[in-house]
Order: structure tokens, then sequence, then C-alpha cells
């Protein structure tokens, strides 16, 4: 199907204001977001709560000689101090990670990367508890580090993870995917062959909360509440039952209004584990936050993959191949949270939005010193990494074949008649028009002015050296999000599907029950508004609920672009399925034939007779009341839906950067950004757009700025905000968006993910303007002055290492 | 939470009452100004002051003027004062160019003129233009007042001539005719620290030719952020670009830069090196009175 029409606008308005259905409006949430009133973890206070703080290891690698916490425990305000040794004895300082390793609560043996988790004080203060770590007294005996991910394999490197019997390396895992056979055979008949490394560096989701919880565990009751920021409640729940042995039944997770997720708030942290243990020993409530350092040096990273592509490709510009070795640096701990059965995540999406028989990958993954984590930061399960690989080969090929990168590009594009189509490693993108988004964005950027600018001002440059040079850069991608077919998609054994209860009280209003938690993308808005688009009634009769485990169904959160593909679709069926039963109910009461009733925006009326039917309100008052039912139809309405996606959706689109560096300082200036995005129809526009937005600022941020490196001895270079360094307004350009609209066939309301798109789309456009701005093949991110300079000297810097 | 270790507050009134509980409280005890360095310092627990004696009640010490030929600026005048100060964009337009890029807003409505100065940061921008403007600290104790020039008073990082016991309450500049000046920095983020950053002012003879001149540069380990080399190099001649190129030269040659994540050695000199000649540049056409 390729579907293209634009769903015509209703104009109809709610009594609130709003529109019935899809449209703009303002967010719900934000009445009190924007009045301080959001109710965070850390504004979580209980009775005689007490307050944890977590000692970190200052080395990337040492081994645990001696811990003495006597003195910390003689602070008259200190109620317990854990270590590894204690967690030992109740068999709790180890948990497994997403990816089938385990990672340390807190270390017994080995510290194995810098601010690892070593002790955890229980205080009556936040204050206290921090003096308390000064007086642990540790001894550590250091051990050399594994920074370099390049050297992780070398014969003579220290093994990291000699918990684990009979380790002897520290190579994790090899993985494949497509056909090398068919690689090797394209590559044979290629006129053109370009080969490039290109790093993607750990960069850091840094969300604006950092992580934290409150967790009390009810002696009396044996009932465990923990307040926290997870991005997914309902796995956490069901974890620590798993890990902890608690009866799942008592554990109630709450997700109040969390600061930001982007993925670093999927995985379960030592602290959560801490705050729950401290709680257990003390009786009383625990509350751990973490401050902004420690979220950056120990929580999940993302990226750090090494990457080696080849493309082939006729001198035509017709690409034949594209192969990738990717070495993939995991940190000490194998922690990468996805679907069991994609080790590397959906990276071998990387063929991207083209048209060509052969590809192949294989990631090599490593542990070293540094923090694990692996896919956060709005990357759809490494789409982000597969996305800025293709994106860049195909510009390494547009500067060998000396070809217009957008002509190379609209050459290899997938045609819309070839959809739905299957990629050469297996997956069936939905719906796509790629080249008409490819044309938009060039019609707002003005793509031929643009080009004969920038040779006027190479001209120009030519004998003037403060002249800026002008870069234009392209990148197109196709995202794959809403994981996902539980068939093929489970995380810790647990499918991927998404339950949802709607609810409609007597008189007409609604309560919709979701297993997603929103991080600040308006879930309570859209969601309201996917139930007013199919029901008819005013999205703000619609009450979301969300982010509390006892009162939602059971789901696997938001991550991965997945709540409106999986559980928005979840929450259209239901709707569906109380508007059906609503028309059974409205023949009984009208007297009439369901056949005989027609719908109209929240009403089921009689076919030529308008005046005769009843809104949704009405039904739902018959349907509380004495009214006589129909055989087989229950009372009240309500519906319940477990939605099992057929498929991922597949959003696309087609980004444009246009950058100004000065030659002579290094300084890159983004001038303009084009964004066209095709992520189906949009819900609520406005929130859409805010989506985007931030995700380009992502884009800025990973292209310009955000790093974490590490120095030979493997300390963490980019442990604050004033070492790793997030864009603001004044990096970014006013955003200059577009859209085209192709529904996804299988999604009930024909909705894509739109969370990343930004993300994963954009960080190649700012890339490839740069270099073509400075007429340089390849270089890699994060272009700050001195990279850039560097660069345009011929002597490019590896951005994951110290600089020197 | 980033929490500092525990200390001890008080409040002074007046000057006087400043630098007596410093006198009292001895070396542990600390002032607080804007607080932007020391309280991140403190949080990180790099510093752990016993007591902190706050001074922003002393608003007599927030003020700009000129006083005869010279201009005198109050230690508690915040960044924000110094951004929109009509009589510093009159005389030396160093400032705001300078200001318009140190950290943001939030800091600069906080962050005192003194504090920058004495807190001695290598990367501190108006430490480099009171450098390069030859500037006068003028620092009080119980016993009475004493001048030190700018040049004197950085004795290392965070280092400076202040004593335990004392505290900076002003600092005065020359007014200077025919002069113009300039401030160029390259940080890797809007708010960033500089990888470097050069200050300049030039003033012109009636030939044009460069009666005086100071550069100022941060970042980048030059002695007392200055480099007087490269200043005598072209006092007396004309601004010609190669006399500039020659100045900036000395001074990417003189200074003593650190690779870390801003960047290698290499392109700290070389910036360096970019950074004086443009704000020389700039300089110079602004005392000739051109738009620059
Ligand atoms: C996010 C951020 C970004 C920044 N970016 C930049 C930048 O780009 N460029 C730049 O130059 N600066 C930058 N700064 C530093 C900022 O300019 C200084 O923090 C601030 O101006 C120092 O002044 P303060 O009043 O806050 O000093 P405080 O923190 O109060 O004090 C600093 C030190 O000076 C001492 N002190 C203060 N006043 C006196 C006095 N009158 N006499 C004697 N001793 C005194 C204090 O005891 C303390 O040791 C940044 C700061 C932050 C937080």
């Amino acid at each position: 199907m390729t579907a293209t029409e634009v769903p015509a606008p209703d104009d109809t308005r709610t009594p609130g204001g709003n529109p019935l259905g899809f449209g703009r409006m303002l967010r719900k949430e934000d009445a009190r977001f924007l009045r301080g009133q959001g109710r965070y973890v850390d504004d979580v206070v209980l009775p005689g709560m007490l307050h944890g703080a977590v000692l970190r290891s200052p080395y990337a690698h040492a081994r645990l000689v001696s811990i003495d916490t006597s003195a910390a425990e003689a602070h008259p305000r200190v109620k317990a101090v854990i270590t590894g040794q204690t967690l030992e004895s109740l068999n709790l300082a180890w948990m497994p990670t997403l990816s089938g390793d385990v990672t340390a609560v807190l270390a017994t043996d080995k510290v194995r990367f810098q601010g690892q988790e070593v002790a955890f004080v229980i205080a009556e203060d936040e204050y206290s508890a921090r003096d308390a770590l000064e007086l642990i007294d540790v001894e550590y005996d250091p051990l050399p580090a594994v920074v370099d991910a390049k050297h992780a394999l070398d014969p003579d490197a220290p093994v990291i993870r000699d918990d684990l019997e009979g380790r002897t390396d520290n190579h994790i895992y090899d993985w494949e995917a497509g056909d090398a056979q068919a690689c090797e055979e394209a590559f044979a008949k290629a006129d053109v062959v370009v080969s490039e490394d290109i790093i993607y560096p750990r960069v850091h989701p840094a969300p604006m909360e950092t992580c934290g919880s409150v967790a009390h565990m009810d002696k009396v009751t044996g009932k465990l509440t923990v307040w926290t920021t997870t991005q997914a409640p309902h796995a956490h729940r069901t974890v620590y039952a798993l890990v902890a042995g608690l009866p799942e039944h008592k554990i109630q997770i709450i997700s109040p209004d969390i600061g930001g997720g982007f993925g670093n708030k999927v995985g379960i942290y030592p602290g959560y584990v801490l705050s729950i243990v401290g709680s257990i020993v003390t009786g009383a409530p625990v509350k751990w936050m973490e401050d902004r350092s420690e979220n950056l040096m120990s929580t999940s990273f993302a990226r750090d993959y090494h990457m080696h592509g080849d493309i082939a490709a006729t001198k035509e510009g017709k690409i034949l191949a594209l192969r990738v070795n990717v070495l993939a640096d995991h940190g000490a701990f194998n922690g990468v949270a996805q679907p069991t059965k994609f080790p590397a995540g959906f990276f071998h999406i990387f063929t991207g939005s083209y048209d060509y028989p052969a590809a192949h990958c294989k990631v090599t993954a490593v542990y070293t010193n540094k923090a694990l984590g692996g896919v956060a930061y709005a990357c759809s399960f490494r789409i982000t990494e597969a996305v800025y690989l293709v994106e860049r080969m195909v510009d390494c090929l547009a500067f060998e074949l000396k070809m217009d990168p957008a002509e190379l590009r609209m050459k290899n594009l997938l045609r819309p008649e070839q959809f739905p189509y299957t990629s050469p490693t297996g997956w069936e993108y939905d719906s796509g028009d790629y080249p008409r988004a490819l044309s938009e964005a060039m019609r707002i950027a003005g793509y031929d002015d643009l080009r004969r600018e920038q040779a006027e001002r190479r001209a120009a440059a030519e004998s003037d050296p403060s002249v800026p040079l002008m870069g234009i850069g392209l990148s197109f991608f196709t995202e794959g999000v809403g994981a996902g077919p539980r068939k093929h998609m489970d995380i810790l054994g647990l499918g991927m599907a998404d339950g949802c209860e709607l609810r409609l009280h007597p008189t007409g209003k609604a309560q919709l029950r979701l297993s997603v938690q929103t991080q600040g993308q308006g879930h309570e808005t859209t969601f309201a508004q996917i139930v007013s688009h199919v029901l008819g009634i005013p999205p703000e009769d619609v009450e979301v609920l969300h982010g509390d485990t006892d009162n939602t169904p059971f789901g696997l959160g938001t991550y991965g672009s997945r709540s409106t593909p999986v559980s928005g679709a979840a929450a259209a069926v239901a709707a569906q399925r109380v508007k059906d039963k609503a028309r059974l109910i409205a023949a009984t009461s009208l007297e009439c034939s369901v056949d005989d009733l027609e719908w109209e925006h929240g009403r089921w009326f009689v076919k030529g007779d308008p005046t005769k039917g009843q809104t949704m309100a009405e039904i739902a008052m018959a349907a509380h009341s004495s009214l006589e039912l129909p055989e087989g139809v229950e009372g009240h309405l309500d519906a319940s839906v477990v939605y099992n996606p057929p498929n991922l959706t597949y959003p696309f689109g087609a980004y444009i950067c246009v950058v100004d560096v000065d030659r002579q300082t290094g300084v890159v200036k983004v001038r303009r950004f084009i964004a066209v995005d095709d992520c189906g129809p949009r819900i609520n526009p406005m929130i859409v757009e805010g989506q985007i937005h931030g995700g380009l600022a992502d884009g800025v941020g990973m292209a310009l700025m955000e790093v974490i490196a590490f120095d030979k001895e493997g300390n963490n270079l980019g442990g604050s905000f004033m070492d790793y360094l997030l864009p603001t307004s004044l990096e970014c350009p006013s955003w200059e968006l577009g859209m085209t609209v192709t529904p996804s066939p299988h999604h009930p309301i024909g909705t894509k993910g739109v969370g990343e798109s930004a993300t994963v789309g954009s960080p190649a456009a700012v890339v490839n303007a740069v270099l073509d701005a400075l007429q340089i093949r390849a270089a890699d991110m994060p272009f700050t002055p001195a990279m850039t300079w560097r660069a345009l000297q011929g002597r490019p810097m590896r951005p994951d290492l110290a600089i020197e | 939470m980033q929490v500092p270790a525990p200390f001890e507050y008080e409040r002074a009134a007046s000057v006087d009452e400043a630098v007596a509980l410093l006198a009292r409280h001895g070396p542990e005890a600390r002032l607080v100004a804007g607080g932007h360095s020391l309280l991140p310092m403190m949080k990180l627990r790099l510093a752990r002051p016993e007591m902190l004696i706050d001074i922003n009640d002393l608003s007599d010490l927030d003020y700009i003027r000129t006083e005869g030929d010279e201009i005198a600026i109050g230690a508690m005048t915040r960044h924000a004062g110094v951004l929109d100060s009509a009589v510093l964009a009159e005389h030396y337009r160093i400032f705001a160019e300078a200001e318009r890029v140190i950290a943001d807003p939030i800091v600069r409505n906080r962050g005192t003129v003194g504090g920058s100065l004495c807190q001695a940061d290598p990367s501190e921008d108006l430490s480099a233009v009171f450098s390069a403007l030859r500037g006068t600290a003028v620092i009080r104790s119980e016993s009475g007042s004493r001048n030190v020039e700018m040049r004197q008073f950085h004795t290392g990082p965070y280092e400076t001539a202040v004593g335990a016991a004392e505290m900076l309450v002003e600092v005065r500049l020359p007014i200077r005719p025919n002069s113009g000046s300039a401030y160029e920095k390259v940080e890797r983020r809007a708010g960033d620290w500089s990888i470097a950053a050069a200050g300049a002012f030039v003033q012109l003879d009636g030939e044009g030719r460069i009666a005086d001149l100071g550069i100022g540069l941060a970042a980048v380990g030059a002695d007392h952020f200055t480099c007087e080399e490269a200043e005598d190099a072209l006092r007396g001649g004309t601004p010609s670009e190669e006399a500039i190129a020659r100045a900036a030269a000395i001074c990417a040659e003189g200074c003593q830069p650190q690779a870390d994540q801003r960047g290698p050695v290499d392109y700290k000199r070389h910036l360096v090196g970019v950074l004086v000649a443009r704000a020389l540049t700039r300089s110079a056409a602004r005392a000739r009175g051109e738009a620059a």
C-alpha cells in the first residue's frame, strides 16, 4: 500500500476548544508542569524516609582489597552501610542484565569502571549520607584498564570479567546478518568500491532528571512500593520479582512524572536495588537520587560503535552492495537493552532507504573498563548507528564519484511501488514514498540555489581565508519502530505486546489505562486524542492513566518510539471495541436493528433519521442503566486489549543541513536545518513537531559536541555538564519542518512512531554538511572546533580517547 | 544531589565587617560573592571552607563610574552590570564583547567582577580583559587599603595577591583617548569556558602609530594573562597586517596551553594566533574610528 492522502482535517471543536480527534491542541500535562506542580520521584517525601548515597570507584579497574565502614557507621545520623559483602549474604551482589550477562549491584571482587558502585550509605538526611561516604575506607589494588576498544581483544589485554567462569578474554559475541557471499560477488563486479572507518562515539542520553527511586517495604502488609524513574514500570516489577524473589502481586512500581528518559531509564540500576534493600534492612522508606555526575558516569551510555564500511557501486552511481564490520564497545558488563534475539539491536537495518540487493554486517562486541549500557538515547535499538553508517557511506561514494549527494540518493532511493519492501537483511518496510520526501526537502531548502551560493563562496574563499566555508549535508533515514511482534521480539522472555483498558463512566467520561509511560512525550494528550478520534468524545473527557503498575495493564514500556505504534494501536482497538459495543446498546435503546445504525462523530443514529440517535454519553448511561440488553451483551461500556503488533512501522524522512565553517578557528555554525518527516497521520502535529525539534537538537549535539571520551587510565572525561556538552538554543537554527504523510497499512489508525526519528536521522546530515564544507571525505564527529581544525589539517583526532 | 561538606555561614554588612570576619576566622574562611565558582567547587568537595562570609549585601561595591581620567569598577558589580554598562560601552567595548560570551545569563546575573578575578581560574575571561587593559586592583584589609597592578595580581592558577584577611574592593582603569578594544573567544558551545580567548586594546597617536596597546590571553597558560613581548614588538609601529601577524605569532609561541578535551596544544597555539590578530585588527580599526 502506498496510500499517501493526508486525512481531511476535521474542523469540529470541542467545548474545551480542542480538536475532536487529531489536530493541534495544548498538552494536558503542561497545566501542571508550567505551574511547577509536576510530581517527580525526588518530590516524593514519605514519613520517616531515609536517604541513600552511593560510594563509587575512583578507578576504572582495580581489585578490591578491603572496605572499612566502621567510621561511617559511627556517624550519628547514619542508619546502615551496605557493601558487596552484605549483598552477597542475600545473594544480591549480582543481578542479571537484559542481555544474558550479570552486573554487579555492589562490587565484591573488583571494580570494572570508574564510577562503579562500591557501597551504599543510608542516613537520616542526604547531607549526612554524603558526608559518611567520605568516612568509608576502601583499599584498591589498581589494575591496567582496557580503554581503547580496538585493543580489547589483544592477547595481552587484561581480562575484565574474571568473575565469569573460564573467561580468558574480553570477547562478548560475534553476530552477523545478511549475505556475505552475495556481497562478495557484488563487490567483485563493482566499478567503484569505497571503504571508510567511521566511529560513532559514546554519548549519553543525559535526561534533565537524573535517575532515582524511593522504596518502601511495608513490613506489615509485605507490600513493596517503589517510586522510580522508569520508562518501563511493568518490566521493572517483573524483574524485581524474578531477581529478588519478591511476590509480584506485592510489588507496586510507580513511575510518576519523568523528566526525560531517551533510553536512559529503561534499565535497572544498582541504586534502585539498593534503595529496596535499604528499605528492607532499615524498615523505613529509602530515597536514592543520583547527582549529575553519577548519571553521566554510571548509567546507560549509547552508541560506541567502531564501524568499517565498504560500499560498491557502478560508475553511474547505482549502489550494488554495502557491508560493514562493527567493533561494539559494551563496557564492563553486557547491559544492552534490546529484544533478546537482536544482540546488536536493529543495526542490520543499515541498508537504509536504498534499493540494492546485497548487504552484510558482522558485529563483534567487547568488554572494556567503561560503564555498561549500549542501547539508549533515542536510537531505536541502534538504528541511529545504522543510519549514520549508510548515510556516511553514501556521501563517501558521492565524494569519490564527484556526484551531487542528492542526485546519488535520488538515483538509489526505493520507489513507492516497491512497498511493502523486504530488505536484503530481512526487514519488511511497510510503506513509503521516499523520492517525494527528498524532493520536498530540496524544495524547502532551495537546494539548487544553495549549491550555487556554495560555489560562489568557494571561489571567494580561495583568495580570502577568513571567508567561511559553506557546507550542505543530506541524510535520508528509514526507521523501524514499534517493537514488536511477540513471535520475534521479547525482553527477558517477555513478549513485546501491550495491554490497554478503556472504560466509559456512566456520564460518558472515559479513563484510558496504558502500560506505556510518558517521559515528556505528551501521552496524556495524544492518547486522549486517539480515543477521541475513534469515539468522537472530546479529548478533555478522556483521562489517561499510566505509570502505576497497580492501576494499569501489563506492557513493556516506552522506548524505541514504540508508544504510538504499539500502545497507540491498543488504544485505538480498545476504542473501536467500545464503539462496536455502543452500537449494540444503542440499537437496543433505539429499538432498531444494529445494521440500521450509522455513525457520525460521537453518535450512533438511525439511517435516514439523524434526529433519532444516541451520543456516546447517552449510550454510556444506558449501558449502566436497567435497560435490558440482548443476549451476550454485558452491561457497562469498556474494553480491554492486548495488542500484538504484526510488524514494526517504518517512519522515514529527508534532512538537509547547511553549515558555515570558519576555516581559521574550526568553528562550525549550523545555519539552516530542513527536516521533512513522514510518520503517517499526525495525531497532534504540535507534539510531533516538538519531538522532531528535540531530536534535531540531539543530532546537532552529537555531531558537534557530545562525546564521552576516556583517558588511558579509564577516567571518564565527560562526567559533568561542563564536560559533556549539550547543545543550547544558540547552537540550533530555527528548524524548518516539512512533512509528507504515508500511513502504515497495518496500524489501526495508520500512525507510525516519531519519537526518535530526528535523533536517528539528523547526525549524518550535520556531519555530511561539515565534511562537504571542508571538502574532506571522512572524519569523525563530534566536530568541536579542535576536531574540525585538525580534520582540515589532514590530521584528524580520535573522538573516543583523551586529546593529547 | 551534590552537597558540600559542612560549613559555617555569616553575612557581612560592610567591607569593614567582611575583613574583620576574615581576620577573625583565619585562612579557612572564604568570602562568597556570586557563588558561581565557589559553590560548584564546594558541591564537588574540591573546596571545603569551614566558614563562608557572604558579601552579597555590600551593594555599595556594585558600581561602574568615571572618576577623573579613570574608570572605577566595584568588586560586587555583576557580570550583567558590566555587560550593560554605558560607561564601559563608551570607553572599552572589550567588556561587552567578553561578557556576552561569559557563561550564560543566569551566571552573569550573580557572578561578580571580584569573584571572577579572585577565583583566578586560568580560563577566566575578565582576568584576560583586565590584564590587557592594565588595570589596578584595590585591596582592603583591617589595616587599610593597597593597590596592586592587575599584571601582578594573579600569582598562579587559583592564586592571587589578595591575602587571607584581605578583600578586593575595586578595579581601576585609565581612560585612553583614541583607543579601541575588542575581545575574541572560541568555545565549544555557548556558555562553555574558552578553548582560547584574546583581548586587546590599541591606542593610536596622531600619526596612526601605536602609542600604547595591551594584549590579554585566557585559557592558554599565558603568564599574567598577557604577552608583553608581543606588545613590545608592536608598540610605536603602525598596526599593519604584517606587524599584527608578527605579534600574534609571538603570542602563539609564548603561551603554554595544555592539551585537554577542548583541544590539543598545536590547535590552541594556532587559535591564539588567529584570535590575537583578529582582536588587534578590530581594536586598531576602532581606534581609527572605523566600524569594526
Ligand atoms: C556554568 C558556568 C559557566 C562559566 N563560564 C565562564 C566563562 O565562560 N568565562 C569566565 O570567565 N567565567 C565563567 N564562569 C565563571 C564565572 O565567571 C564566575 O563563576 C563568577 O563570575 C565568579 O564570581 P562569583 O561572584 O560568582 O565568585 P564566587 O564564586 O562567589 O567566588 C569565587 C572566589 O573568589 C573569592 N572572592 C569573591 N569575591 C571576592 C572579593 N571581593 N575579594 C576577595 N575574594 C573574593 C571567593 O572567596 C572565592 O574564592 C562560569 C561559571 C559557571 C557556573
